[in-house]
């Protein structure tokens, strides 16, 4: 039984990609992992993982709420479980992750590809800008959102070895390389990707990239950023937050979600308690997306590079206008 | 009475005297299914190898509003004491309102949100098969459980995936929250339901002993799970709440009605001084 070869991702280098043959390659050495599918195993990077370990891929059907309940099941007979689906359709399990899961501590992963308007042409429906707000605010569960192939890699592994609930974002589309090998992956860090002493963006998952080369653009004006790449959204690496407040005038938040309810929201509330500098707070401006192209719709909502540069600038100005 | 009646007859007692102490909970549902519960822990399921377990096998309550069965029947395998039975639904107690894996280590999962354990269940099952273990998992579901879209998402799984290990128990009481099921949404012809995802059906009286037992103890059919469609009065053995929806919960017994519902349980006098010393 295989799917139309349209399904599987052709790029070798996109997060969904990644995510299952990394999650393939730890299965061979623990035979405690399955994949538990809901007939989207080609578009999630699952495939890997059923032609390598067919007896350990499980197909539940197009049927979310029941997926995550078996997980919670195969999860007290002893097994590590990684429940696989687009973002979208993971909330279709959301009841069934807060209380069979999250409030049950069960050693489930979710792994969701298709987040945000990375989804491209399939269209609002399917474009989740809504998991991390819901996931985030589920007690006891981690949130990862990595920001490419080889990142993916590390926390896939990181994942395999943490014992607890979490949820990771992978991605549909190609996504270019940050890293040029497998980064030290710890759950709760953040990482500094980028020097800089005037402003900070942080930012997670495919903003990751357009924020880096932002940042690296903006040196020709003179503007020094901070890059910081928040791969874990919960917990939140705070002390890197609050330092990065302290040792530059703004922060801007960049990231392929609401606004409402994900990374800047996470930022926000650290820097309420620890406040030192503004945040600016970029991402979908509570609205739902549209088909189209990543790249365009990234430049149609406001979010690749050339928006962060000009933020970035908008943000430099108003910062100096009050100071002086 | 038989042993397993008059065992049956104490679960029902220890759950009117808990929801009486919590002034709130669900008698009628919980009374149901008293029967089943007493026959699974006390004459089908294997005896546990380590201590804080209730067995080998896998019991789901996923109808978790029934908690108080649940912990009678824990009562009188000497998981619970009558003491502890008192504290339902109080702030530090493990007997929380709904099963909670964080309070008692011998549920496996936290159930209170209908249909999510009968998945779990069904998991646990998938996980057996795997491992190629002769243990074997029971789930007791409520009747008005199965509207919900779940359940039916599982049953389609659990017949394809031929979970000879799965056994599900439907407490067929016919009445939920606000009315009948038939009134509700009906539920029938439900056997054919069961039939038609793949389920070995057997259609027993819920609170019959001996049919519970032989239908328990079957062996499944190979490669299909089983469901028992255990017909049951809501509120069993206690006249004044006997088919009546009133008291599905959640609802605060007075006195009067607490000490009227022992005696309707056959709570001699000396038997009621002994709850009210603990």
């Amino acid at each position: 039984m295989s799917n139309a070869p349209t399904l599987v991702g052709q790029q070798s280098n996109s997060l969904r990609e990644a995510f299952g043959s990394a999650l393939s390659e730890c299965a061979n050495t623990d035979p405690t992992i399955l994949v538990l599918d809901a007939d989207v195993a080609g578009g999630t990077g699952a495939h890997h993982f059923r032609s390598q370990h067919r007896q350990r891929f499980i197909q539940c059907g197009i049927a979310e709420q029941n997926m995550v309940g078996v997980a919670a099941g195969l999860a007290i007979s002893g097994y590590k479980p990684f429940v696989t689906t687009f973002a979208t359709f993971m909330l279709r399990g959301f009841e069934q992750i807060r209380l069979s899961v999250a409030y049950s501590n069960k050693n489930v992963k979710l792994v969701a590809s298709h987040p945000g308007l990375d989804v491209g042409p399939d269209g609002a429906s399917a474009q989740c800008i809504e998991d991390i707000a819901c996931m985030r605010s589920l007690p006891g569960m981690v949130v990862l959102s990595p920001c490419d192939a080889w990142e993916v890699r590390a926390a896939t592994k990181a994942l395999v070895n943490y014992s607890g609930p979490a949820y990771m974002r992978t991605g549909r589309s190609p996504c270019p390389n940050v890293f040029t090998e497998e980064p030290e992956f710890t759950i709760g860090k953040g990482y500094e990707l980028h020097y800089g002493n005037d402003i900070t963006i942080l930012s997670c998952g495919v903003m990751t990239h357009r924020a880096l080369s932002a940042a690296q653009e903006l040196m020709t004006e003179g503007i020094s950023v901070r890059v910081i790449h928040l791969p874990t959204i919960k917990p939140i690496d705070e002390n890197m937050i609050i330092k990065a407040a302290q040792e530059t005038s703004a922060l801007i938040s960049c990231e392929d979600h609401n606004v409402i309810g994900g990374l800047g929201s996470a930022i926000a509330e650290v820097l309420a308690e620890n406040p030192s500098a503004p945040l600016f707070r970029m991402g979908l401006n509570d609205v739902i997306g549209r088909s189209g192209e990543p790249d365009e719709l990234a430049a149609f909502y406001g979010l690749d590079t050339p928006s962060i540069k000009e933020k970035a600038r908008q943000v430099i100005k108003k910062v100096n206008k009050h100071e002086q | 009475m038989t042993p397993t009646e008059l065992i049956a007859q104490k679960v029902r007692k220890n759950i009117i005297w808990s929801i009486y102490h919590a002034k709130s909970g669900h008698p009628g549902g919980s009374l149901s299914c008293s029967d089943i519960m007493t026959i699974l822990f006390h004459k089908v399921m294997s005896a546990p190898r380590t201590k804080n377990r209730l067995s080998e096998d896998s019991f789901i309550l996923s109808k978790g509003h029934a908690a108080p069965t649940l912990y009678a029947a824990a009562a009188t395998k000497g998981l619970l004491t009558t003491a502890e039975l008192k504290t339902l639904r109080s702030i530090n107690s493990p007997l929380q309102g709904h099963p909670d894996v964080k309070h008692l280590p011998w549920v496996d999962v936290s159930t209170g949100s209908l249909g999510q354990g009968f998945s779990v269940a069904v998991g646990i099952a998938k996980g057996l098969q795997l491992k190629n273990s002769s243990n074997r998992v029971f789930t007791l579901l409520g009747d008005g459980e199965l509207q919900e879209g779940q359940v039916w998402e599982a049953a389609m799984f659990s017949g394809h995936h031929g979970l000879s290990q799965l056994t599900a128990i439907v407490d067929y009481n016919k009445l939920q929250s606000d009315a009948s099921n038939s009134e509700i949404c009906n539920l029938e012809p439900l056997m054919d339901k069961w039939q038609s995802f793949g389920w070995q059906v057997i259609n027993i009286d819920g609170h019959d002993h001996q049919q519970l037992l032989a239908a328990l103890l079957a062996d499944n059919a190979s490669s299909q799970p089983k469901v028992l469609i255990a017909h049951t009065i809501k509120g069993k053995g206690i006249d004044f709440m006997e088919n009546m929806p009133l008291w599905h919960g959640s609802v605060t017994l007075s006195e009067q009605q607490y000490i009227d519902a022992m005696t309707s349980l056959g709570c001699s006098s000396t038997e009621l001084e002994e709850y009210q010393n603990v």
